[in-house]
This record gives C-alpha cells, structure tokens and sequence, in this order.
C-alpha cells in the first residue's frame, strides 16, 4: 500500500449518488469527480472516461469527508488502548476522513515532535487525516504555555488541555490572546474539578437513587461562563468540546448573538442518552464518561441546539479504554466510550429517522460545521477542495457489535443496538480509502 | 396478610429495595417471625442450612452487620467464611471480579457483600452462580437494615401503613436512608426526610418523600424517628457542616425537641451512634429508644433472608 500512496491517486469517479453539500446549499443527483488529490468536477451527468475509477453511489449519500474533532488515539503512550493506526482504521471504518486527537497522550503532546510524529503515522497508515490538538500547557500541567506555535506548523489546528482544563482564569485569558497570533481557538473541556469532586455521573434524580456522588451541571457552566467572558474580552477564538448542560448551551448562544467567538460540540452519547442509563444498566460502566451523560432536560436542549443551529459539530469523545480498566466497580472506572464506529449510523437512526434534523444538517454537523469550527481543509465538495468523500447508506440496518470494531478497545454502551445508516466508502485526499466495514 | 396466595420468592440476589414488591417484603417479613423464636431457645440452632457454604466478603469495616449476618448463618447451621479485605482502589491485587471468580470456584451458596462503591454487588451478581446479598454498597442500598427496621416497626406499632416516620441525619451520604424510604414508601408508610441543605441529595422528593431542612418540622407528629450517623470520616476537609457544636443546635436530638413527635413515638438508629452528635444519650438510653431491639431482630430478618435465598431448593425439589 505504502508505494500506491506514493504515486498520485488514480481518478475516481462517483456516480448517481445523492450529493449532500451544505456549503454550497446542494442537494440533489450528481457525479462527482476527484482527480489528483482534489474535487475535479460536480455534475449532474460526468461522461465516464477511460482509467478512471467508478465507485457506483446509486441509492447512496455522498458527501464531504465526515470530521470528528474530538477523539483520543492514545499513541504516543498508551497503544494498549488504541494507536494511530487502529483509531483512523476506526475512523474510516465509520465513514470518517478526518479526525481531530486530543494531547494528553504519553508523552503529552506539548510540542512539536509529538505533534509531527502523530501526523506522521496518519500519513503512513492513510485510513484518515489527524489533525493533532496541542496541549495548551506544557505537560498539561496547567503552569506554563506549551510552545503553541511550533506545535501549529507542525500540524496543530487547535488547543486544549482536555480532561485537565485550565483551570487558572489569568493563563487562560493569555491562551486566548496568544492562540490569536494563529488564529486557532482553544478548547476547553470546561469542567470545574472542585465542583465535580469524588462525582463519577450527573448530580440529579438518578445519582440521588443510585448513592452515587455527583457531577452537577454547574461544573461545566461556571467554567463556560468564565471562558466566554474571557473570550470577549480577549477576542479569541473559543470552542466547548462535548457541552452537556442546557445552560451552557444557552451561554454560547447568547455570547455568540453578541459576536463573541465561540464554538462548540456535543456528543453522540449526550444526544441519545441520560443518566437513568446508569440504573437502566445496572451500574454499567460503558454508561461512565465525562461529561456525565445529563438529565432528559438537558438532553432535549442538545437536540433543540442541533435543530436551531446553535450547535456546530458533532464529535464523539472516542475515548478507547481496555477492558480491564472497565471492567471494574462503578466508582473506579476510567470515564469514556467509543465513538467512531457508532457515530453516524447512530445519529440517523435517532436524529435524522424521527424527523429532529434532516440529512443535509447532520452532514453539516458531522463535517462542515466541525470544517469550520477548527478551520481544517474539507468539510465541502465545491471545485477545487480537498478530495475527501464520504459515501453511505443512510437506510442499510447495522446491529453494533462491539467485538467486531476496527478500534482496538470494546467500551461502547451500545452494543446489540439495532441501528440504519452505514459508511460504504471514504475518500481521502482523491484515495478510496480500503478498509474492512463489518457491517 | 391476607393475600390470598402466599407470594412465592424466586430471587438469585437480594441487592436493594427498590427493585422488591410489597408482597416480597411482606414475605421476608412473615419469614422473619417464624425465626425470631430460635433466639429464645436454649439450643440456639436449626438444621436449615446445614451443608450450605456462605461468604462474608466485607470490604470495608463493621462489626453489627457482620455480626448479625454470621450469627444469623451460624444459627441456621450453614458453614460460614469470612473474608475481610480492602476496598482501596490503591490496595495491589486483584480486580473485584477476579475475587469473585475465585470465590466462585469454591462453589459457594452464597455471598455477602458490604462495599463501599454502589453497584458492587450487582457487577458480582451479573456473574456469579451463587446467590448475592447486598450488605451495603457505598451510599445506596442496605436492604437487611431497612427490612430490620421495617420489622421492628411492626413489631412496635402492629403495622407500616399510615405511620409517620422521620429520617433524620446525613440523607446524602445514607444507604439506610436509601433502603428504608423504598421500603416504607412501598408499604405505604408517609416518610419525612430531615437533614441539612448541605447533606441532602438534589432530587430526593423524586424518592416520593417529604423533604424538610428543619428537625422540628419533621418530628410534629412523628410516630416513628430514625436517627442517621453524622458521619464523621467525611468531615475532613469538608464543607458540610462548620463543628459538631453547630451541628448538634441545628439537628441533635433532645428529649426536649423529640416532645414534639407522638405520645409513643418510637426511636431508631441504625448504628454506630454518635452520642452528642446526632442524638443525645439521653435520649438514646431512653424510654423511647428501640435501638437494641433493631440489633436483636436483625439476626431474625437476616435468617429469613438467607433461608429465603438458599434454604428452600431441597423442599421444592421434594
């Protein structure tokens, strides 16, 4: 495979599929044509030419490269979990092209050798592009700013400290100032620690029944509503990975009506699941990450915001843990679950099929929406862009079976779900990308 | 009581409360009588559980519940084991499953557990052959103790339903708390919980309870009060309450404030008790104090429990 990636990708020509591209307002019966690495032609009828690669779309979706901005491949660190190799395996397995990974890898990605080394190794492996997110501090360790420019020419499109968020306002408030100079925003996992506590779900009806501690909502709303004044005042540019809370959500629309620079995602998980799943499942420990999956009110927000525009992205939060660290009490449970391989056919089967979005505003969630958040190549098919395609079928039935992922780790919450909505193929940078669906 | 078919038990596990219907309770109950006359024999045994293999598997500290489980077996002639172990997660070993599963392949009856995470009796439960008691899993469910007190409750008062019970004390850190307002919701007694702002869970009237933060307000009337341990062990670099000076002015009970409950109001604690924390000695040594009696029928209601789970397969095979 190494030496085909080496010659410039041969020309691939999508027939009769249904091409969705919110950036240009498309929706409709085209082919499309990539040809040396980038979009070549959008037609309603492209002659087939001789030496070109057909891929037959009829009956299927074609859209822009699916983008996840919020994954964890654990390489450099942890490849017990996952490497790069198996999360972009993952990636394409689940009809992404792209995705964006967060630094608390071992060592932490706080400089440019890390950063380049994860790229590196996308490229090789091919399935997806990875976009590497560099720690805001070095080590994380919340002191000091990690060299964020290096970090940016090696390949960096965003900032975060992740799961141990920025805690001091004052470091924060210079982050925002100086990730201008590079006009990328810094993301922040906005959880108030003290706030969480020894809390290990959501702070409410069901943590009360279980006797489990809480995390109250107001752990990721006070931090939101420091962040946003922050970025106001600073004018940088701000993204809330995984918002959970109806108030959160409200904070970002607000500041954003008033021309503050804010983004923000939500997770699968938090769209289609509450806290009740932790007693639902008898203390299961797929039903654990963080933020904790919140209230019916809180979920019905998220999908409101998915609906309304206030939402940009959807992104998972893969989060691959091995078994054994799972497989464990309640309260000692690392927090995270999988999400590549179960995004997209679980969207259509809970958004998309009950009529809450249609199919061109969950492309714009799951691509051109997170394109823009982190302003990364893709996310559309117009003339001239990245040659990065996403093709599926949104009615083709998929029952998850966590045993057969591409990922390297298990720790999904919806295994035995039936589900419809499947990747047939991706596309990235003009290449058919080969990986096995089992589905 | 006048159910007309007796209701039949046909659980693995006892693990909570919340999931038991009246009828059950009811069952366990009425069993819990019918063992309550063992105690008063001079040969204090029945040949009940004889060749029945039964675990203590106590994660974290106790001396009545402990107690009361082994005795209960012993009383019922099952071997008994007890097997103290640490439930800190920083503690080298073995995974709580793989304890499990050696404890399995000793082919036991059945396992008692107390641990300090919720749900830790439900993960061996889900996996284990063996029948599980849950003896307490962190700030969740202590069903033998609510089915103790509901027992002596009875015993009191002739009945559950209608009653007046107050709960009183750190609601939110309470397994006691847990099991008892199921229990006594589901028999249809009118339960108050009492306790400061700062040791109240968020959604605790979902539970189907009256919530009040004032200890005057929940003993008017009360027929039945249940005193909560403060517990002092989560007090360190806490923020729950500022001293126990404070604590025992705003929710220490007195003789003087407890004239505010029914004429024969009985008392309850679940133990260990805080003299001049949460209740005052006099009050605890009182006339009014049914404390020890809980103790004594705990051993009954825990006989019953383990009867119920393991005692019968030989009669119904017969």
């Amino acid at each position: 495979m190494t030496e085909r990636r080496n010659a410039p990708p041969e020309p691939v020509l999508v027939r009769g599929g249904r091409v969705i591209d919110p950036s240009q307002d498309l929706d409709g019966f085209y082919d499309l044509l990539l040809e040396d690495g980038a979009v070549a032609r959008l037609d309603e009828r492209i002659e087939p030419v001789s030496g070109v690669r057909e891929i037959d779309a009829s009956d299927l979706v074609v859209c822009p490269g699916l983008i996840d901005v919020h994954v964890h491949l654990r390489e450099p660190g942890q490849e017990y979990k996952e490497t790069v190799e198996t999360g972009t395996r993952a990636a394409a397995a689940g009809g992404f092209t792209a995705v964006a990974c967060m630094a608390n890898t071992a060592p932490v990605n706080d400089n440019r050798s890390v950063t380049e080394y994860i790229v590196a190794e996308a490229e090789r492996w091919g399935y997806a592009r990875v976009y590497p997110v560099g720690a805001v501090t070095r080590g994380m360790k919340g002191k000091n700013l990690a060299e964020i420019g290096d970090m940016v020419a090696g390949g960096a499109v965003a900032i975060s400290d992740d799961g141990l968020p920025v805690k001091n306002a004052e470091l924060m408030r210079r982050a925002l100032l100086y990730a201008r100079h590079f006009d990328i925003p810094v993301t922040q996992h906005a959880e108030d620690l003290d706030l969480t506590g020894p809390g290990v779900m959501h702070e409410g009806e069901w943590s009360t029944r279980l006797g489990l501690p809480g995390i109250p909502g107001a752990s990721e709303d006070v931090v939101v509503a420091r962040d946003l004044i922050l970025a106001e005042d600073t004018g940088g540019r701000y993204h809330v990975a995984h918002l959970s809370t109806a108030r959160s959500l409200r904070m970002v629309r607000e500041a954003r009506a008033r021309g503050i620079r804010v983004t923000c995602e939500v997770t699968p998980h938090h769209l289609v699941l509450t806290d009740k799943a932790v007693s639902d499942s008898a203390f299961d420990t797929h039903t654990k990450m963080k933020p904790p999956l919140r209230s019916d009110a809180d979920r019905e927000a998220l999908v409101n915001g998915l609906a309304d525009g206030s939402v940009d992205a959807i992104a998972s939060d893969h989060a691959p843990h091995h078994p054994d660290e799972k497989d464990v009490e309640f309260s000692l449970a690392p927090f995270g679950i999988l999400g590549l391989e179960t995004n997209l056919p679980l969207c259509i089967e809970k958004l998309v099929r009950p009529g809450v979005i249609g199919l061109s505003r969950l492309v714009e969630l799951f691509s051109t929406g997170p394109a823009r958040c982190y302003n990364l190549p893709g996310g559309t098919l117009k003339v001239g862009s990245v040659a990065d395609v996403t093709v599926f079928d949104p009615d083709r039935a998929v029952t998850v079976d966590a045993k057969r992922f591409q990922s390297k780790s298990r720790n999904t919450p919806f295994g035995g779900w039936k589900l419809r909505g499947v990747a047939v193929v991706t596309v990235v940078g003009g290449r058919v990308v080969e990986v096995e669906r089992r589905t | 009581m006048t159910d007309a078919a007796p209701p039949r038990w046909s659980r693995k596990d006892l693990l909570g409360i919340a999931e038991l219907s009246p009828p059950e309770i009811q069952l366990i109950l009425d069993t819990a009588e019918s063992f309550r006359e063992v105690a008063e024999r001079p040969i204090k045994k029945v040949p009940t559980l004889r060749g029945k293999t039964v675990i203590n598997l106590f994660f974290e500290s106790s001396t009545r519940t402990r107690s009361s489980f082994e005795i209960a077996e012993k009383r019922l002639s099952a071997d008994s084991l007890n097997f103290a172990a640490s439930s800190s997660a920083l503690t080298k070993g073995e995974s709580l499953v793989d304890t499990a599963l050696n404890l399995q392949a000793m082919a036991p009856d059945l396992i008692v557990i107390r641990h300090a995470y919720p749900g830790a009796p439900h993960m061996l439960a889900k996996r284990l052959a063996a029948g599980v008691i849950n003896a307490g899993d962190g700030a969740h469910e202590h069903p033998t103790q609510a089915l103790l007190d509901a027992f002596t409750i009875r015993q009191r008062k002739g009945r559950l339903a209608g009653l007046r019970v107050a709960i009183v004390g750190d609601i939110e850190h309470s397994r006691v708390v847990r099991s008892n307002v199921h229990l006594l919701s589901k028999m249809g007694a009118e339960v108050t919980v009492a306790g400061l702002h700062t040791m109240m869970p968020v959604a605790m009237d979902r539970l189907g309870v009256k919530v009040t933060h004032s200890l005057d307000e929940a003993l008017e009337g009360a027929d039945v009060v249940m005193m909560l341990r403060i517990q002092m062990e989560r007090q360190e670099g806490s923020v729950l309450f500022p001293s126990i000076k404070e604590y025992f002015r705003l929710f220490g009970l007195t003789t003087e404030r407890l004239k505010r409950a029914a004429d024969d109001v009985i008392l309850m604690h679940p133990g260990p008790m805080n003299r001049g924390v949460e209740i005052a000695s006099e009050v605890a040594d009182g006339p009014f104090s049914v404390i020890l009696q809980q103790v004594t029928n705990g051993v009954a209601v825990r006989m019953a429990v383990l009867y119920l789970l393991i005692g019968r397969q030989g009669e119904e095979a017969a």
